[in-house]
């Protein structure tokens, strides 16, 4: 403890709130107030109801999955930001995270460009064999 | 990459070895590793480090969403069916117990910053157990879906279809069952099909192997002469009615096994093919997953041993900030998984 010096503060990220909730002035990294920590636990417990609630609601095959990965990506979000203090994290780490996630969307969406091109093959083999 | 973390500590070095000699830090911080110059020197390396390597497991489940995707998008009749063999119940629990353990795997952090020993201890025991309490529970599924045949692949053969099973009739008892009022895509949705080697050419057909008429959107008219024909080894379904012979295997099974696709009641789901494909993604996706939670769980013991002995304080608790976002990313990977496998509408 003593050996921090207090010039450290200055050094740490500039993503703003760095210094919300109880600071404390030595810390290596940002503490998690209590009070915040259950907080988002209850909005994730409250969503994991209410995505469970939504899905017997009729609003079409589509607009449920919407709807369902809209909570799901509302979730990820409170975990990523609060649980992982990426918030408080430096932005170099979030751009490695947030990068990852950037490559999965890219990789799965340019896959689905192409999914419907061997399709009809697909069926002319099974009419093929007879089915 | 490499040069930006370079620069980010070329300009954080100089002034925290400023007024310290390199020996006073390394006395002072047993878990000091004399590589690093000071105690955030490290704690920022190892962050970095455990960013990346979240990074890759990001990338590596990005694949199984691909095919998930894929499958899904090609064939939404699959995943409507086969949610049904999955009990939304089970997966709701898990996710709370998952979420709960993020909470504690949270707090445990903020324990291990603030050097409260105990409470670190209490917190990194509740991880553990809750961690334990999601593989109990995976454990209840996987065990009644390998009991009743529910597999990936050709061992798909299950002991029950789909509008046979209790979360069916609970989400369809009350309406009639019309065909096209499912959401389903009514037209063009391939059936359970025979095995290649049952199959006949077409000009040969065979009167009793009952061919189903492939390339038909749905087959479910009822045969009025086949109600109540009981198949061998099937239990008979009230007001089902049944096949007048056993259809051929599903999935490469032989014509006359318990649990083929059989003829679904007037305006049920009839079993599309290839459910099996959503099963073999289920069990990757849940079973990997499932390896990071016993992963988890080790990892968490060694972090609760090190906890024990008082290791952890102000100065040195990254290792339980490393452990908690591994831990949450496992978390975040079932948040997507529970509604994408269990809340299919």
């Amino acid at each position: 403890m003593t050996y921090q010096s207090k010039s450290h503060a200055t050094s740490r990220s500039p993503i703003s709130g760095a210094h919300a909730g109880d600071s404390h002035k030595d810390e290596l990294a940002h503490v998690m107030p209590v009070r915040l920590l259950v907080g988002v636990w209850v909005a994730l417990m409250i969503l994991t109801v209410v995505t469970v609630a939504v899905t017997s609601v009729d609003l079409g095959s589509r607009a449920n999955l919407i709807v369902a990965m809209a909570i799901a990506t509302v979730k990820a979000g409170l975990v990523v930001t609060y649980f992982m203090h990426l918030r408080w994290d430096r932005p170099f780490n979030a751009l490695v995270f947030v990068g990852s996630l950037l490559f999965v969307t890219l990789f799965i969406s340019m896959t689905l460009f192409d999914k419907s091109e061997y399709e009809q093959d697909i069926d002319e083999m099974y009419l093929l064999q007879g089915k | 990459m490499a040069q930006s973390t370079a620069e980010q500590l070329a300009e954080r070095t100089p002034p925290e070895s400023g007024g310290h000699a390199h020996g006073d830090e390394h006395a002072q911080h047993p878990f000091l590793a004399h590589h690093f110059d000071n105690p955030r020197h490290q704690f920022e390396s190892g962050k970095l480090g455990i960013w990346l390597f979240l990074t890759t497991e990001v990338l590596f489940f990005g694949g199984l969403f691909c095919a998930y995707a894929i499958y899904r998008s090609l064939h939404p009749e699959i995943f409507v069916y086969a949610h049904y063999y999955l009990d939304t119940f089970w997966g709701a629990i898990n996710t709370g117990v998952l979420i709960v353990s993020s909470l504690t795997a949270a707090w445990a952090v903020r324990n291990a910053q603030l050097g409260e020993r105990n409470k670190l201890i209490f917190n990194i025991i509740a991880t553990i157990v809750l961690a334990c309490c999601f593989l109990c529970v995976k454990y209840v599924e996987y065990s009644h879906k390998f009991h009743d045949n529910v597999l990936p692949g050709r061992h798909f053969n299950p002991t029950h279809e789909a509008w046979e099973l209790e979360s069916y009739k609970k989400a369809h008892g009350e309406h009639a069952h019309v065909g096209p009022a499912h959401g389903l895509p009514s037209q063009g949705v391939p059936v359970e099909a025979p095995p290649p080697q049952a199959a006949v050419p077409p000009q040969a057909a065979v009167p009793p192997q009952a061919v189903p008429p492939q390339g038909v959107p749905v087959v479910p008219a009822a045969e009025p002469q086949a109600t109540g024909a009981a198949v061998p080894g099937a239990p008979p379904v009230p007001g089902a009615a049944q096949p007048p012979a056993p259809m051929p295997g599903a999935d490469g099974h032989t014509a006359a096994a318990p649990g083929t696709a059989k003829q679904p009641p007037p305006g049920a789901l009839p079993r599309p093919r290839h459910v099996s494909v959503f099963f073999s993604i289920y069990f990757f996706m849940t079973g990997l997953h499932g390896v990071h939670v016993v992963a988890g769980i080790i990892m968490w013991l060694w972090i609760l041993r090190r906890a024990i002995r008082g290791e952890f304080g102000p100065q040195y608790f990254g290792a339980v900030d490393y452990a908690a976002l591994y831990w949450h990313l496992v978390d975040l990977i079932w948040i997507y998984l529970f509604p994408l496998l269990y809340l299919i509408h």
